[in-house]
């Protein structure tokens, strides 16, 4: 059974719909991930999701207990609010010490127990926010554009690092990306979104697909491709799970 | 006098808090409007001959409700709170002045009239404190995970908007109790300044919020010895206190800060 279930989602905000009858399924260990140009509604899917934004029609089912950890597009924490990572990471469950340095020692920042969150850099600071999503070990991981503000290698060693965590928890990752040759490359399945699915499959499925070359342009699949060149390693059982 | 010492300390307990709230969620201005409209509060319990108290809780909550409704939707938040604080402090001194026959101090509610707090008052005081630091400490974590991120709040299956109407109800009941302390002009200093001036001392949200309690605290015992020495108006000499700590405290970490 999908851990996360889409039915006919539609999403209105008034009289202006953003997302149209959307079919999504999630299951255990897969990497999902949705891409779409600007205003095709990627994030208010994610928002209906997590309970952020009610559906206009259609329903989302979560499977009984499903943990969820979240990373948010941009947290823009205030210059008056006082926080270090210890307490961040704590933030909605009490979490012991050990844990909590543990989690940041796998997520690559070790040593930032006592730094001010406003005091870190966009790459510690993404990687924070991943190890606080993972802290309570979530059966799945939603990502909206976690990549933002950091650089091209930055941004590729995070999704790295996501699938490596996929690999050793097999926690489930629905993310949104607008890097799109990086992430096409570490997902099972790519979701191309436009107010509605336009195409769906794995990375070299959606990269030919008329339809994503319509919004894309044909540019992204030959970068899709030397991308993938030096990240082959094998995960093909995934792609066929996720057929 | 000592009174006067438990009522200050009471709503700098209450505020100190709520005030961290306001200044990590951008809200200033909030805690003004609430403020203000108080005012129509105290001209209505006025009217009806009854005790400021529930008059000026029913208007501040009325006005914080309908502040929160009306945000995003069209009109910027500042532009809102402007129109809504404005007005009803407008129609609250229109309102106060169709009273005839009873002749009212309204110095008294714009600058408060601490030394005038009765038994009863100080009870409501600490009543209304001890029930916004509770729901506070309930609301703790909830609160701070939506003040930091929405949707942050939302994925952990906390709702946002429930936890800002606390916030909201926290404040009413807050303005409420603090107008007799320092009267409406000057409720949203007791709310902020204690919380701005403990922000360079904490390295946590808790700890900025027992710092500031601190500071709003000793702002009331010296702001009111200093009015029994000086002979000044008890309310402003609080705020006053707290502004001159505010500087002070910022003077040192700018210091520090500088030197290392």
């Amino acid at each position: 059974m999908s851990l996360i279930s889409v039915t006919g989602l539609s999403v209105a905000y008034g009289a202006h719909t953003v997302l149209r009858n959307v079919d999504l399924s999630l299951d255990a260990g897969e990497i999902v991930t949705i891409v779409g140009p600007n205003g095709s509604g990627k994030t208010s899917l994610l928002r209906a999701i997590i309970g952020a934004t009610p559906p206009a029609a259609g329903q989302i089912n979560r499977a009984a207990g499903l943990k969820v950890g979240y990373v948010p597009q941009r947290l823009h924490i205030d210059q008056t609010l006082p926080i270090t990572v210890e307490r961040f990471m704590s933030l909605t469950h009490r979490v012991p010490r050990a844990t909590c340095a543990a989690a940041l020692a796998a997520a690559d920042v070790p040593d930032l127990l006592k730094r001010q969150m406003s005091r870190l850099s966009g790459g510690q600071f993404q990687r924070v926010l991943l190890a606080r999503a993972l802290i309570n070990t979530p059966d799945v991981l939603l990502l909206d554009e976690a990549t933002q503000g950091l650089d091209q290698p930055g941004s590729a060693a995070f999704y790295r690092q996501i699938e490596a965590v996929r690999n050793n928890t097999g926690c489930a990752v629905l993310m949104i990306s607008h890097d799109l040759h990086v992430v096409m490359s570490a997902s099972d399945r790519v979701i191309c979104l436009n107010g509605h699915v336009c195409c769906e499959g794995t990375p070299a499925v959606v990269a030919s697909a008329p339809e994503y070359r319509a919004l894309f342009g044909a540019g992204t699949g030959g970068a899709l491709a030397l991308y993938r060149h030096d990240h082959d390693h094998d995960h093909d059982h995934h792609h066929e799970a996720a057929e | 006098m000592t009174r006067a010492t438990l009522a200050g300390i009471g709503v700098a307990f209450a505020a100190a808090p709520l005030g961290c709230f306001v200044v990590w969620r951008r809200m200033a201005y909030f805690g003004d409007a609430t403020a203000h409209a108080a005012i129509l509060g105290v001209a209505l319990s006025l009217t009806f001959e009854m005790s400021i108290f529930p008059g000026t809780l029913a208007v501040a909550l009325i006005m914080a409700l309908t502040v929160t409704r009306l945000a995003g939707r069209g009109y910027a938040m500042d532009t809102l709170l402007g129109v809504l604080a404005h007005s009803a402090l407008a129609f609250g001194l229109v309102a106060v002045s169709f009273l005839s026959g009873i002749r009212i101090d309204l110095m008294a509610y714009l600058f408060g009239d601490i030394l005038a707090v009765s038994r009863i008052d100080l009870l409501v005081i600490w009543g209304g404190a001890a029930l916004v630091v509770a729901l506070i400490l309930w609301r703790w974590s909830a609160l701070l995970t939506s003040t930091l991120n929405e949707e942050l709040a939302y994925a952990s299956g906390l709702d946002p908007r429930r936890e800002q109407l606390i916030l909201t109800v926290s404040l009413a009941i807050t303005v409420a109790v603090a107008i007799k302390v320092v009267g409406v002009l000057l409720i949203a200093a007791l709310l902020i300044i204690p919380a701005a001036a403990a922000r360079g001392l904490a390295r946590t949200p808790e700890a900025m919020a027992l710092i500031a309690a601190f500071i709003g605290a000793v702002s009331a015992v010296a702001g009111l010895q200093g009015a029994y020495i000086f002979d000044t108006p008890a309310g402003p000499s609080i705020v006053c206190v707290a502004a001159i700590l505010f500087a002070a405290l910022n003077l040192v970490s700018w210091r520090s800060t500088s030197r290392s």
